[in-house]
Protein backbone atom coordinates (compact mmCIF):
# COMPACT_ATOMS: atom_id res chain seq x y z
CA UNK A 1 0.00 0.00 0.00
CA UNK A 2 1.00 3.61 0.16
CA UNK A 3 4.12 4.67 1.42
CA UNK A 4 3.09 7.54 3.29
CA UNK A 5 0.43 7.47 6.20
CA UNK A 6 -3.09 9.40 4.40
CA UNK A 7 -5.31 11.12 7.02
CA UNK A 8 -8.79 12.14 5.71
CA UNK A 9 -9.29 15.43 6.10
CA UNK A 10 -12.85 15.55 7.62
CA UNK A 11 -13.40 14.43 11.06
CA UNK A 12 -16.31 12.24 9.74
CA UNK A 13 -13.63 10.75 7.26
CA UNK A 14 -11.54 10.44 9.81
CA UNK A 15 -13.81 8.56 12.37
CA UNK A 16 -14.98 6.26 9.37
CA UNK A 17 -11.43 5.98 8.38
CA UNK A 18 -10.27 4.49 11.56
CA UNK A 19 -12.78 2.27 11.65
CA UNK A 20 -12.62 0.65 7.76
CA UNK A 21 -9.90 2.56 5.84
CA UNK A 22 -11.53 2.86 2.66
CA UNK A 23 -10.17 6.52 2.12
CA UNK A 24 -7.12 4.89 2.36
CA UNK A 25 -7.93 2.37 -0.09
CA UNK A 26 -8.81 5.13 -2.18
CA UNK A 27 -6.53 7.59 -1.54
CA UNK A 28 -4.09 4.68 -2.10
CA UNK A 29 -5.68 4.00 -5.98
CA UNK A 30 -5.56 7.42 -6.66
CA UNK A 31 -1.98 8.27 -5.56
CA UNK A 32 -0.76 5.26 -7.30
CA UNK A 33 2.42 5.83 -8.84
CA UNK A 34 2.72 4.55 -12.25
CA UNK A 35 5.42 4.20 -14.72
CA UNK A 36 5.17 8.14 -17.13
CA UNK A 37 5.94 5.91 -20.20
CA UNK A 38 3.12 3.01 -20.07
CA UNK A 39 2.47 3.46 -23.91
CA UNK A 40 -1.28 2.16 -25.21
CA UNK A 41 -0.73 -1.35 -24.64
CA UNK A 42 -1.31 -0.76 -21.45
CA UNK A 43 -5.00 0.51 -21.19
CA UNK A 44 -5.98 -3.08 -21.97
CA UNK A 45 -6.05 -3.85 -18.32
CA UNK A 46 -8.55 -1.00 -17.82
CA UNK A 47 -10.34 -2.12 -20.93
CA UNK A 48 -11.04 -5.83 -19.76
CA UNK A 49 -12.57 -4.65 -16.48
CA UNK A 50 -14.86 -2.59 -18.12
CA UNK A 51 -15.04 -6.04 -20.35
CA UNK A 52 -15.97 -7.77 -17.42
CA UNK A 53 -18.23 -5.66 -15.90
CA UNK A 54 -20.50 -5.25 -19.25
CA UNK A 55 -20.80 -9.30 -19.21
CA UNK A 56 -22.27 -9.64 -15.69
CA UNK A 57 -24.85 -6.46 -16.05
CA UNK A 58 -25.94 -8.04 -19.58
CA UNK A 59 -25.50 -11.62 -18.32
CA UNK A 60 -28.17 -10.34 -15.55
CA UNK A 61 -30.49 -9.01 -17.07
CA UNK A 62 -30.71 -11.71 -20.18
CA UNK A 63 -31.07 -14.27 -17.46
CA UNK A 64 -34.33 -12.14 -16.26
CA UNK A 65 -35.79 -13.67 -19.76
CA UNK A 66 -33.87 -16.64 -20.22
CA UNK A 67 -34.97 -19.99 -19.79
CA UNK A 68 -32.94 -22.93 -19.31
CA UNK A 69 -34.62 -25.79 -20.33
CA UNK A 70 -34.20 -27.91 -23.05
CA UNK A 71 -37.54 -27.37 -24.34
CA UNK A 72 -37.90 -23.81 -23.87
CA UNK A 73 -34.15 -22.39 -23.85
CA UNK A 74 -34.02 -21.75 -27.75
CA UNK A 75 -37.76 -20.02 -27.96
CA UNK A 76 -36.55 -17.78 -24.84
CA UNK A 77 -33.57 -16.59 -26.58
CA UNK A 78 -35.74 -15.77 -29.51
CA UNK A 79 -38.59 -14.43 -27.24
CA UNK A 80 -35.25 -11.93 -26.10
CA UNK A 81 -34.79 -11.07 -29.61
CA UNK A 82 -37.72 -10.58 -30.87
CA UNK A 83 -40.07 -9.63 -27.84
CA UNK A 84 -38.23 -8.10 -25.12
CA UNK A 85 -37.93 -4.04 -24.97
CA UNK A 86 -34.20 -3.80 -26.58
CA UNK A 87 -33.75 -7.54 -25.98
CA UNK A 88 -31.62 -7.99 -29.29
CA UNK A 89 -29.66 -4.87 -28.05
CA UNK A 90 -28.79 -6.76 -24.46
CA UNK A 91 -28.22 -10.27 -26.14
CA UNK A 92 -25.99 -8.89 -29.08
CA UNK A 93 -23.70 -6.90 -26.59
CA UNK A 94 -23.19 -10.19 -24.82
CA UNK A 95 -22.77 -12.33 -27.56
CA UNK A 96 -20.22 -9.92 -29.13
CA UNK A 97 -18.95 -8.54 -25.43
CA UNK A 98 -17.62 -12.03 -25.17
CA UNK A 99 -15.53 -11.68 -28.06
CA UNK A 100 -14.25 -8.33 -27.45
CA UNK A 101 -13.76 -9.85 -24.36
CA UNK A 102 -10.84 -12.27 -25.66
CA UNK A 103 -10.21 -9.47 -27.96
CA UNK A 104 -8.80 -7.76 -25.45
CA UNK A 105 -7.60 -10.56 -23.32
CA UNK A 106 -5.25 -11.65 -26.49
CA UNK A 107 -3.67 -8.13 -26.81
CA UNK A 108 -2.95 -7.71 -22.64
CA UNK A 109 -1.64 -10.92 -22.94
CA UNK A 110 1.15 -10.59 -26.05
CA UNK A 111 1.90 -7.17 -24.37
CA UNK A 112 3.27 -9.21 -21.21
CA UNK A 113 4.78 -11.53 -23.63
CA UNK A 114 6.53 -8.78 -25.38
CA UNK A 115 7.75 -6.29 -22.43
CA UNK A 116 8.12 -9.45 -20.25
CA UNK A 117 5.68 -8.63 -17.60
CA UNK A 118 5.78 -12.31 -16.18
CA UNK A 119 9.14 -12.00 -15.07
CA UNK A 120 10.60 -11.68 -11.84
CA UNK A 121 9.00 -10.36 -9.32
CA UNK A 122 5.33 -10.51 -11.58
CA UNK A 123 4.76 -14.18 -11.37
CA UNK A 124 1.89 -14.43 -9.01
CA UNK A 125 0.09 -11.75 -11.32
CA UNK A 126 0.85 -13.65 -14.37
CA UNK A 127 -0.54 -16.88 -13.18
CA UNK A 128 -3.55 -15.20 -11.59
CA UNK A 129 -3.98 -13.72 -14.86
CA UNK A 130 -3.66 -17.26 -16.18
CA UNK A 131 -6.32 -19.06 -14.04
CA UNK A 132 -8.38 -15.73 -15.46
CA UNK A 133 -8.05 -16.44 -18.45
CA UNK A 134 -8.92 -20.58 -18.26
CA UNK A 135 -12.02 -19.18 -16.45
CA UNK A 136 -13.17 -16.97 -19.04
CA UNK A 137 -13.01 -20.20 -21.53
CA UNK A 138 -14.96 -21.87 -19.42
CA UNK A 139 -17.79 -19.29 -18.58
CA UNK A 140 -17.54 -18.44 -23.24
CA UNK A 141 -18.11 -22.08 -23.80
CA UNK A 142 -20.88 -22.69 -21.03
CA UNK A 143 -22.91 -19.52 -22.30
CA UNK A 144 -22.34 -20.98 -26.15
CA UNK A 145 -24.35 -24.12 -25.25
CA UNK A 146 -27.19 -21.87 -23.21
CA UNK A 147 -29.35 -20.68 -26.32
CA UNK A 148 -29.34 -24.90 -26.91
CA UNK A 149 -29.12 -24.46 -30.83
CA UNK A 150 -27.16 -26.99 -33.14
CA UNK A 151 -23.42 -25.43 -32.67
CA UNK A 152 -24.37 -25.12 -29.04
CA UNK A 153 -25.77 -29.10 -28.11
CA UNK A 154 -22.56 -30.69 -30.81
CA UNK A 155 -19.83 -27.68 -28.78
CA UNK A 156 -21.09 -29.22 -25.79
CA UNK A 157 -20.95 -33.20 -26.65
CA UNK A 158 -17.42 -32.17 -28.32
CA UNK A 159 -15.91 -30.81 -25.25
CA UNK A 160 -17.44 -32.99 -22.77
CA UNK A 161 -16.44 -35.64 -24.32
CA UNK A 162 -12.35 -34.20 -24.33
CA UNK A 163 -12.89 -35.73 -20.79
CA UNK A 164 -13.93 -39.33 -21.76
CA UNK A 165 -10.27 -39.68 -23.23
CA UNK A 166 -8.95 -39.64 -19.19
CA UNK A 167 -8.21 -43.92 -19.35
CA UNK A 168 -10.71 -45.61 -16.55
CA UNK A 169 -12.57 -42.68 -14.98
CA UNK A 170 -13.18 -41.21 -18.32
CA UNK A 171 -16.61 -42.30 -19.14
CA UNK A 172 -18.04 -42.21 -15.73
CA UNK A 173 -16.73 -38.03 -15.69
CA UNK A 174 -18.62 -37.57 -18.93
CA UNK A 175 -21.46 -39.08 -17.89
CA UNK A 176 -21.45 -37.36 -14.27
CA UNK A 177 -20.97 -33.99 -16.24
CA UNK A 178 -24.06 -34.75 -18.23
CA UNK A 179 -25.83 -35.88 -15.51
CA UNK A 180 -27.38 -38.62 -17.85
CA UNK A 181 -26.20 -40.41 -21.33
CA UNK A 182 -25.89 -37.72 -23.40
CA UNK A 183 -25.72 -33.88 -23.31
CA UNK A 184 -29.77 -33.35 -22.23
CA UNK A 185 -31.35 -31.13 -19.62
CA UNK A 186 -29.67 -31.55 -16.78
CA UNK A 187 -26.60 -30.85 -19.07
CA UNK A 188 -28.45 -27.24 -19.92
CA UNK A 189 -29.35 -26.47 -16.26
CA UNK A 190 -26.28 -27.19 -14.33
CA UNK A 191 -24.57 -25.34 -17.20
CA UNK A 192 -26.51 -21.92 -16.48
CA UNK A 193 -25.38 -22.68 -12.84
CA UNK A 194 -21.79 -22.19 -13.63
CA UNK A 195 -22.28 -20.14 -16.25
CA UNK A 196 -23.66 -17.62 -13.80
CA UNK A 197 -21.45 -18.30 -10.97
CA UNK A 198 -17.94 -17.99 -12.80
CA UNK A 199 -18.11 -14.66 -13.50
CA UNK A 200 -17.86 -13.65 -10.18
CA UNK A 201 -15.14 -15.74 -9.82
CA UNK A 202 -13.77 -14.33 -12.21
CA UNK A 203 -14.67 -10.48 -10.60
CA UNK A 204 -12.83 -11.98 -7.14
CA UNK A 205 -9.52 -13.12 -9.17
CA UNK A 206 -9.62 -9.46 -11.04
CA UNK A 207 -9.26 -8.14 -7.07
CA UNK A 208 -6.50 -10.23 -6.61
CA UNK A 209 -4.92 -9.36 -10.11
CA UNK A 210 -4.93 -5.85 -9.19
CA UNK A 211 -3.95 -6.35 -5.78
CA UNK A 212 -0.98 -8.24 -6.83
CA UNK A 213 0.36 -5.91 -9.21
CA UNK A 214 0.21 -2.92 -6.77
CA UNK A 215 3.01 -4.82 -4.60
CA UNK A 216 5.34 -4.13 -7.22
CA UNK A 217 4.01 -1.81 -9.27
CA UNK A 218 3.39 -1.69 -13.14
CA UNK A 219 6.20 -3.00 -15.22
CA UNK A 220 6.93 -0.54 -18.08
CA UNK A 221 8.19 -0.36 -21.97
CA UNK A 222 11.69 -0.59 -20.88
CA UNK A 223 11.04 -3.12 -18.28
CA UNK A 224 13.18 -1.48 -15.95
CA UNK A 225 12.75 -1.50 -11.86
CA UNK A 226 11.89 2.09 -11.11
CA UNK A 227 11.91 3.88 -7.77
CA UNK A 228 8.29 4.49 -6.61
CA UNK A 229 7.18 7.67 -6.06
CA UNK A 230 9.85 9.29 -7.95
CA UNK A 231 10.67 11.72 -11.41
CA UNK A 232 10.00 8.51 -13.43
CA UNK A 233 6.30 7.83 -12.46
CA UNK A 234 2.69 9.56 -12.28
CA UNK A 235 -0.08 9.49 -9.94
CA UNK A 236 -2.59 7.25 -11.57
CA UNK A 237 -5.35 9.76 -11.19
CA UNK A 238 -5.69 12.00 -13.55
CA UNK A 239 -2.66 11.05 -15.96
CA UNK A 240 -3.55 6.95 -16.43
CA UNK A 241 -7.04 7.57 -15.98
CA UNK A 242 -7.79 9.74 -18.66
CA UNK A 243 -5.65 7.73 -20.97
CA UNK A 244 -7.06 4.63 -20.01
CA UNK A 245 -10.72 6.43 -20.55
CA UNK A 246 -9.72 7.85 -24.39
CA UNK A 247 -8.14 4.00 -25.31
CA UNK A 248 -11.76 2.79 -23.73
CA UNK A 249 -13.72 4.86 -25.71
CA UNK A 250 -11.48 4.08 -29.05
CA UNK A 251 -12.25 0.29 -28.08
CA UNK A 252 -15.91 0.93 -27.97
CA UNK A 253 -16.27 1.94 -31.12
CA UNK A 254 -15.29 -1.15 -32.03
CA UNK A 255 -17.24 -3.00 -30.15
CA UNK A 256 -20.54 -0.81 -31.41
CA UNK A 257 -19.45 -1.53 -35.12
CA UNK A 258 -19.82 -5.25 -34.37
CA UNK A 259 -23.23 -5.20 -31.95
CA UNK A 260 -24.72 -2.42 -34.48
CA UNK A 261 -23.57 -3.26 -37.75
CA UNK A 262 -22.42 -6.89 -37.90
CA UNK A 263 -23.72 -8.91 -34.75
CA UNK A 264 -24.23 -12.31 -36.60
CA UNK A 265 -20.27 -12.44 -38.40
CA UNK A 266 -18.24 -14.04 -35.28
CA UNK A 267 -21.41 -16.28 -34.53
CA UNK A 268 -22.50 -19.42 -36.67
CA UNK A 269 -25.50 -19.66 -38.70
CA UNK A 270 -26.22 -22.98 -37.35
CA UNK A 271 -26.94 -21.83 -33.72
CA UNK A 272 -30.09 -20.51 -35.18
CA UNK A 273 -31.24 -23.98 -35.48
CA UNK A 274 -32.69 -25.75 -32.48
CA UNK A 275 -30.73 -28.85 -31.26
CA UNK A 276 -31.12 -31.86 -32.97
CA UNK A 277 -29.29 -35.05 -31.34
CA UNK A 278 -29.82 -36.92 -34.18
CA UNK A 279 -27.61 -34.71 -36.86
CA UNK A 280 -24.14 -33.62 -36.37
CA UNK A 281 -23.45 -30.09 -38.29
CA UNK A 282 -21.10 -30.42 -41.36
CA UNK A 283 -18.35 -28.45 -39.96
CA UNK A 284 -18.01 -28.08 -36.45
CA UNK A 285 -15.74 -24.78 -35.31
CA UNK A 286 -15.69 -23.21 -32.08
CA UNK A 287 -15.74 -19.69 -31.34
CA UNK A 288 -12.61 -17.80 -33.06
CA UNK A 289 -11.16 -17.07 -29.85
CA UNK A 290 -10.63 -20.86 -28.89
CA UNK A 291 -9.38 -22.20 -32.61
CA UNK A 292 -5.66 -21.86 -32.26
CA UNK A 293 -6.25 -24.42 -29.51
CA UNK A 294 -8.78 -26.40 -31.22
CA UNK A 295 -6.15 -26.84 -33.95
CA UNK A 296 -3.11 -28.05 -32.04
CA UNK A 297 -5.91 -31.00 -30.59
CA UNK A 298 -6.99 -31.85 -33.74
CA UNK A 299 -3.28 -31.71 -35.20
CA UNK A 300 -2.58 -34.63 -32.68
CA UNK A 301 -3.82 -38.47 -34.69
CA UNK A 302 -4.16 -39.47 -30.54
CA UNK A 303 -7.35 -38.63 -28.62
CA UNK A 304 -5.69 -38.63 -25.60
CA UNK A 305 -2.69 -36.94 -26.48
CA UNK A 306 -4.65 -34.44 -28.35
CA UNK A 307 -6.63 -33.17 -25.52
CA UNK A 308 -3.40 -33.40 -23.35
CA UNK A 309 -1.30 -31.77 -26.10
CA UNK A 310 -4.58 -28.81 -25.98
CA UNK A 311 -4.60 -28.70 -22.24
CA UNK A 312 -0.41 -28.09 -22.17
CA UNK A 313 -0.74 -24.92 -24.97
CA UNK A 314 -2.44 -23.51 -22.19
CA UNK A 315 -0.62 -25.17 -18.82
CA UNK A 316 2.44 -23.95 -20.46
CA UNK A 317 2.23 -20.56 -20.39
CA UNK A 318 1.67 -21.19 -16.27
CA UNK A 319 5.56 -21.93 -16.48
CA UNK A 320 6.21 -18.95 -18.57
CA UNK A 321 8.22 -17.09 -15.73
CA UNK A 322 10.19 -20.30 -15.17
CA UNK A 323 11.10 -20.90 -19.23
CA UNK A 324 12.11 -17.29 -19.95
CA UNK A 325 15.52 -17.44 -18.50
CA UNK A 326 16.51 -13.91 -19.77
CA UNK A 327 16.99 -11.72 -17.00
CA UNK A 328 16.04 -8.99 -19.33
CA UNK A 329 12.14 -8.15 -19.61
CA UNK A 330 11.65 -5.89 -22.39
CA UNK A 331 11.81 -6.96 -26.03
CA UNK A 332 13.16 -3.43 -26.61
CA UNK A 333 16.72 -4.48 -25.28
CA UNK A 334 16.37 -8.01 -27.11
CA UNK A 335 17.16 -8.25 -30.99
CA UNK A 336 16.58 -12.27 -30.92
CA UNK A 337 13.67 -12.49 -28.68
CA UNK A 338 11.68 -9.92 -30.58
CA UNK A 339 12.15 -11.41 -33.85
CA UNK A 340 11.00 -15.32 -32.03
CA UNK A 341 7.94 -12.94 -30.46
CA UNK A 342 6.69 -11.99 -33.71
CA UNK A 343 7.14 -15.37 -35.34
CA UNK A 344 5.19 -16.76 -32.43
CA UNK A 345 1.90 -13.95 -33.22
CA UNK A 346 2.19 -15.43 -36.82
CA UNK A 347 2.52 -19.12 -35.29
CA UNK A 348 -0.85 -18.50 -33.24
CA UNK A 349 -2.45 -16.18 -36.19
CA UNK A 350 -1.76 -19.70 -38.56
CA UNK A 351 -3.51 -22.09 -35.83
CA UNK A 352 -6.20 -19.79 -35.84
CA UNK A 353 -6.67 -20.07 -39.19
CA UNK A 354 -6.51 -23.65 -39.45
CA UNK A 355 -8.49 -24.32 -36.77
CA UNK A 356 -11.52 -22.91 -38.73
CA UNK A 357 -10.18 -25.03 -42.21
CA UNK A 358 -11.23 -28.60 -42.01
CA UNK A 359 -8.55 -30.98 -40.58
CA UNK A 360 -7.23 -32.63 -44.08
CA UNK A 361 -4.56 -32.63 -46.67
CA UNK A 362 -2.36 -29.60 -46.55
CA UNK A 363 -4.00 -27.70 -43.51
CA UNK A 364 -3.75 -30.63 -41.34
CA UNK A 365 0.31 -30.30 -41.83
CA UNK A 366 0.36 -26.68 -41.54
CA UNK A 367 -1.13 -27.28 -38.07
CA UNK A 368 1.25 -29.75 -36.86
CA UNK A 369 4.04 -27.89 -37.90
CA UNK A 370 2.45 -24.73 -36.26
CA UNK A 371 1.71 -26.86 -33.28
CA UNK A 372 5.72 -28.42 -32.95
CA UNK A 373 6.72 -24.97 -33.41
CA UNK A 374 3.90 -23.27 -30.39
CA UNK A 375 5.75 -26.11 -28.28
CA UNK A 376 9.26 -25.67 -29.30
CA UNK A 377 8.92 -21.55 -28.71
CA UNK A 378 8.44 -22.14 -25.07
CA UNK A 379 10.68 -25.11 -24.22
CA UNK A 380 13.98 -24.89 -26.18
CA UNK A 381 13.71 -21.14 -28.02
CA UNK A 382 12.79 -19.48 -24.67
CA UNK A 383 15.22 -21.03 -22.41
CA UNK A 384 18.30 -21.21 -24.90
CA UNK A 385 17.82 -17.74 -25.90
CA UNK A 386 18.51 -16.62 -22.09
CA UNK A 387 22.10 -17.43 -22.15
CA UNK A 388 22.94 -17.37 -26.27
CA UNK A 389 21.28 -13.96 -26.92
CA UNK A 390 23.44 -10.51 -26.44
CA UNK A 391 20.82 -7.93 -25.45
CA UNK A 392 21.42 -4.20 -25.85
CA UNK A 393 21.74 -1.80 -22.98
CA UNK A 394 19.71 -1.08 -21.03
CA UNK A 395 19.05 2.52 -19.11
CA UNK A 396 19.09 2.73 -15.55
CA UNK A 397 15.87 4.89 -15.57
CA UNK A 398 12.72 6.14 -18.11
CA UNK A 399 14.08 10.00 -18.05
CA UNK A 400 17.75 9.04 -18.69
CA UNK A 401 17.82 8.57 -22.31
CA UNK A 402 16.29 11.83 -22.65
CA UNK A 403 18.43 13.74 -20.01
CA UNK A 404 21.31 12.47 -20.56
CA UNK A 405 23.45 10.58 -18.35
CA UNK A 406 22.70 7.19 -19.45
CA UNK A 407 25.16 4.38 -19.52
CA UNK A 408 23.74 3.97 -22.90
CA UNK A 409 25.69 7.16 -24.05
CA UNK A 410 25.97 7.00 -27.87
CA UNK A 411 22.28 5.77 -28.68
CA UNK A 412 21.04 9.11 -26.54
CA UNK A 413 23.84 10.81 -29.04
CA UNK A 414 22.62 9.10 -32.29
CA UNK A 415 18.84 9.98 -30.97
CA UNK A 416 20.41 13.50 -30.09
CA UNK A 417 21.88 14.26 -33.23
CA UNK A 418 18.65 13.03 -34.98
CA UNK A 419 16.51 15.35 -34.03
CA UNK A 420 18.43 18.33 -34.91
CA UNK A 421 18.23 17.05 -38.68
CA UNK B 1 14.86 -35.61 22.95
CA UNK B 2 12.27 -37.74 21.84
CA UNK B 3 8.29 -36.29 21.62
CA UNK B 4 6.49 -38.47 23.61
CA UNK B 5 2.87 -38.87 22.32
CA UNK B 6 0.24 -36.90 24.93
CA UNK B 7 -3.01 -36.96 25.04
CA UNK B 8 -3.61 -34.06 23.21
CA UNK B 9 -1.93 -35.30 20.25
CA UNK B 10 -4.25 -38.06 20.18
CA UNK B 11 -7.24 -35.61 20.48
CA UNK B 12 -6.36 -33.21 17.80
CA UNK B 13 -5.48 -36.60 15.54
CA UNK B 14 -8.73 -38.35 16.43
CA UNK B 15 -10.88 -34.35 15.90
CA UNK B 16 -9.07 -34.29 12.00
CA UNK B 17 -10.27 -37.74 11.42
CA UNK B 18 -13.43 -37.59 12.45
CA UNK B 19 -14.02 -34.13 10.76
CA UNK B 20 -12.23 -35.18 7.57
CA UNK B 21 -14.91 -38.40 7.57
CA UNK B 22 -17.81 -35.64 8.19
CA UNK B 23 -16.89 -33.53 5.33
CA UNK B 24 -16.40 -36.35 3.01
CA UNK B 25 -19.97 -37.39 3.57
CA UNK B 26 -21.19 -33.66 3.26
CA UNK B 27 -19.26 -33.29 0.17
CA UNK B 28 -20.62 -36.93 -1.60
CA UNK B 29 -24.65 -36.34 -1.70
CA UNK B 30 -23.28 -33.14 -3.64
CA UNK B 31 -21.17 -35.16 -6.54
CA UNK B 32 -23.39 -37.65 -6.76
CA UNK B 33 -26.33 -35.22 -7.14
CA UNK B 34 -24.85 -34.27 -10.86
CA UNK B 35 -24.88 -37.85 -11.79
CA UNK B 36 -27.94 -39.15 -13.72
CA UNK B 37 -31.09 -39.31 -11.99
CA UNK B 38 -33.96 -41.61 -11.30
CA UNK B 39 -35.89 -39.97 -14.30
CA UNK B 40 -32.92 -40.27 -16.63
CA UNK B 41 -32.25 -44.16 -15.58
CA UNK B 42 -36.14 -44.89 -16.14
CA UNK B 43 -35.88 -43.96 -19.86
CA UNK B 44 -33.04 -46.79 -20.44
CA UNK B 45 -34.99 -49.24 -22.65
CA UNK B 46 -36.97 -48.86 -25.96
CA UNK B 47 -38.47 -51.22 -28.57
CA UNK B 48 -37.81 -50.28 -32.36
CA UNK B 49 -40.19 -51.92 -35.43
CA UNK B 50 -37.68 -52.88 -38.03
CA UNK B 51 -39.93 -54.38 -40.04
CA UNK B 52 -40.03 -51.38 -42.69
CA UNK B 53 -36.32 -51.30 -43.34
CA UNK B 54 -35.32 -52.44 -46.35
CA UNK B 55 -31.95 -54.33 -47.14
CA UNK B 56 -29.63 -51.18 -47.85
CA UNK B 57 -30.85 -48.82 -45.53
CA UNK B 58 -30.77 -47.25 -42.24
CA UNK B 59 -32.79 -46.35 -39.53
CA UNK B 60 -32.01 -44.06 -36.46
CA UNK B 61 -33.66 -44.63 -33.01
CA UNK B 62 -32.87 -42.14 -30.17
CA UNK B 63 -32.14 -44.33 -26.74
CA UNK B 64 -30.86 -42.34 -23.66
CA UNK B 65 -31.12 -38.95 -25.72
CA UNK B 66 -28.60 -41.02 -28.15
CA UNK B 67 -28.69 -42.13 -32.06
CA UNK B 68 -28.72 -45.69 -32.43
CA UNK B 69 -28.42 -47.38 -35.88
CA UNK B 70 -30.24 -50.36 -37.28
CA UNK B 71 -28.95 -51.17 -40.79
CA UNK B 72 -30.00 -53.91 -42.44
CA UNK B 73 -26.91 -54.36 -44.36
CA UNK B 74 -26.75 -55.88 -48.18
CA UNK B 75 -24.86 -59.10 -48.79
CA UNK B 76 -21.98 -57.40 -50.05
CA UNK B 77 -21.38 -55.67 -47.38
CA UNK B 78 -21.64 -58.22 -45.01
CA UNK B 79 -19.00 -59.83 -46.82
CA UNK B 80 -16.90 -57.46 -46.67
CA UNK B 81 -17.28 -56.63 -43.56
CA UNK B 82 -16.53 -60.82 -42.17
CA UNK B 83 -13.22 -61.22 -44.91
CA UNK B 84 -11.45 -57.92 -42.90
CA UNK B 85 -8.17 -59.23 -41.51
CA UNK B 86 -8.01 -58.86 -37.88
CA UNK B 87 -4.62 -57.17 -37.94
CA UNK B 88 -5.64 -54.20 -40.06
CA UNK B 89 -7.86 -53.02 -37.36
CA UNK B 90 -7.29 -50.92 -35.24
CA UNK B 91 -9.15 -52.21 -32.83
CA UNK B 92 -9.50 -55.68 -33.26
CA UNK B 93 -13.28 -57.19 -33.52
CA UNK B 94 -14.80 -59.93 -35.60
CA UNK B 95 -18.25 -58.98 -37.04
CA UNK B 96 -19.49 -62.22 -35.71
CA UNK B 97 -19.40 -60.32 -32.41
CA UNK B 98 -20.83 -57.41 -33.41
CA UNK B 99 -23.87 -58.22 -35.16
CA UNK B 100 -25.33 -61.21 -33.94
CA UNK B 101 -27.72 -61.39 -36.97
CA UNK B 102 -25.72 -60.43 -39.86
CA UNK B 103 -28.44 -59.13 -41.55
CA UNK B 104 -28.84 -56.35 -38.57
CA UNK B 105 -26.01 -53.99 -37.33
CA UNK B 106 -27.19 -52.23 -34.21
CA UNK B 107 -25.11 -49.87 -32.89
CA UNK B 108 -24.75 -46.59 -31.41
CA UNK B 109 -24.58 -43.77 -33.83
CA UNK B 110 -21.32 -41.86 -31.41
CA UNK B 111 -18.20 -41.47 -32.56
CA UNK B 112 -15.75 -42.36 -30.14
CA UNK B 113 -13.84 -39.69 -30.85
CA UNK B 114 -15.74 -36.45 -29.59
CA UNK B 115 -19.34 -37.79 -29.74
CA UNK B 116 -20.69 -36.37 -32.89
CA UNK B 117 -23.04 -38.56 -35.08
CA UNK B 118 -21.07 -39.86 -38.24
CA UNK B 119 -22.79 -39.64 -41.36
CA UNK B 120 -24.12 -43.09 -43.24
CA UNK B 121 -22.88 -44.44 -46.36
CA UNK B 122 -19.58 -42.32 -46.28
CA UNK B 123 -16.00 -42.63 -45.86
CA UNK B 124 -12.94 -44.24 -47.64
CA UNK B 125 -14.52 -48.04 -46.27
CA UNK B 126 -18.56 -48.09 -46.96
CA UNK B 127 -19.37 -47.24 -43.97
CA UNK B 128 -19.69 -44.38 -41.93
CA UNK B 129 -17.58 -41.22 -42.06
CA UNK B 130 -17.29 -38.61 -39.00
CA UNK B 131 -17.33 -34.72 -40.13
CA UNK B 132 -16.47 -33.57 -37.48
CA UNK B 133 -12.82 -34.46 -37.17
CA UNK B 134 -12.40 -37.21 -39.92
CA UNK B 135 -12.94 -40.64 -38.55
CA UNK B 136 -13.76 -43.74 -40.98
CA UNK B 137 -15.53 -46.59 -40.48
CA UNK B 138 -15.89 -49.59 -41.90
CA UNK B 139 -19.42 -51.56 -42.83
CA UNK B 140 -19.46 -53.34 -39.44
CA UNK B 141 -18.90 -49.86 -37.61
CA UNK B 142 -15.36 -50.62 -37.08
CA UNK B 143 -12.46 -47.54 -36.71
CA UNK B 144 -10.54 -48.08 -39.82
CA UNK B 145 -8.91 -44.21 -40.36
CA UNK B 146 -8.72 -41.07 -37.94
CA UNK B 147 -8.43 -40.10 -34.53
CA UNK B 148 -11.44 -42.28 -32.94
CA UNK B 149 -9.98 -44.53 -30.51
CA UNK B 150 -12.27 -47.61 -30.67
CA UNK B 151 -15.34 -49.20 -32.87
CA UNK B 152 -18.59 -47.74 -32.27
CA UNK B 153 -19.95 -49.34 -29.38
CA UNK B 154 -22.78 -51.75 -29.81
CA UNK B 155 -25.60 -51.85 -27.06
CA UNK B 156 -27.40 -54.10 -25.45
CA UNK B 157 -30.23 -55.12 -27.28
CA UNK B 158 -32.20 -58.15 -28.73
CA UNK B 159 -34.75 -59.40 -30.82
CA UNK B 160 -38.38 -59.36 -28.93
CA UNK B 161 -39.88 -61.22 -32.15
CA UNK B 162 -39.07 -61.18 -36.26
CA UNK B 163 -39.63 -57.49 -36.47
CA UNK B 164 -39.08 -55.89 -32.88
CA UNK B 165 -35.34 -55.31 -31.27
CA UNK B 166 -35.74 -54.48 -28.06
CA UNK B 167 -32.54 -51.76 -26.85
CA UNK B 168 -31.11 -51.81 -23.37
Amino acid sequence: MSEHEYTPKSKVGKWFNDRLPLLTLANHLTDYPTPKNLNYWWTFGGILTFCLITQIVTGLVLAMHYIAHADMAFQSVEHIMRDVNYGWLIRYIHANGASMFFLAVYIHIFRSLFYGSYKSPREIIWIIGIIIYLLMMAAAFLGYVLPWGQMSFWGATVITNLFSAIPLVGEGIVTWLWGGYSVDNPTLTRFFTLHYLIPFLILGLVVLHIWALHVPGNNNPIGIDIKKPSKDTVPFHPYIVIKDGFALLMFMIVFAFFVFYTPNILGHADNYIEANPLVTPAHIVPEWYLLPFYAILRSVPDKLLGVIAMLSAILILAALPWLDTSKIRSAVFRPLYKQFYWILVADVLILGYVGAMPAEGLYLLIARIATAYYFLHFLVVLPVLGFKERTTPVPLSITEPILGGSPNLAAVKKKDSFKVQ
Amino acid sequence: MEKKTKRRDFLFTATYAVGAVGAGAVIWPMIDQMNPDASVKALASTEVDISAVDPGKTITVLWRGKPVFIRRRTQEEIAEARSVKMEDLKHPEKDEDRAKDPEWLVMLGVCTHLGCVPLDQKGDYNGWFCPCHGSHYDTSGRIRKGPAPTNMEIPEYKFVDANTIKIG
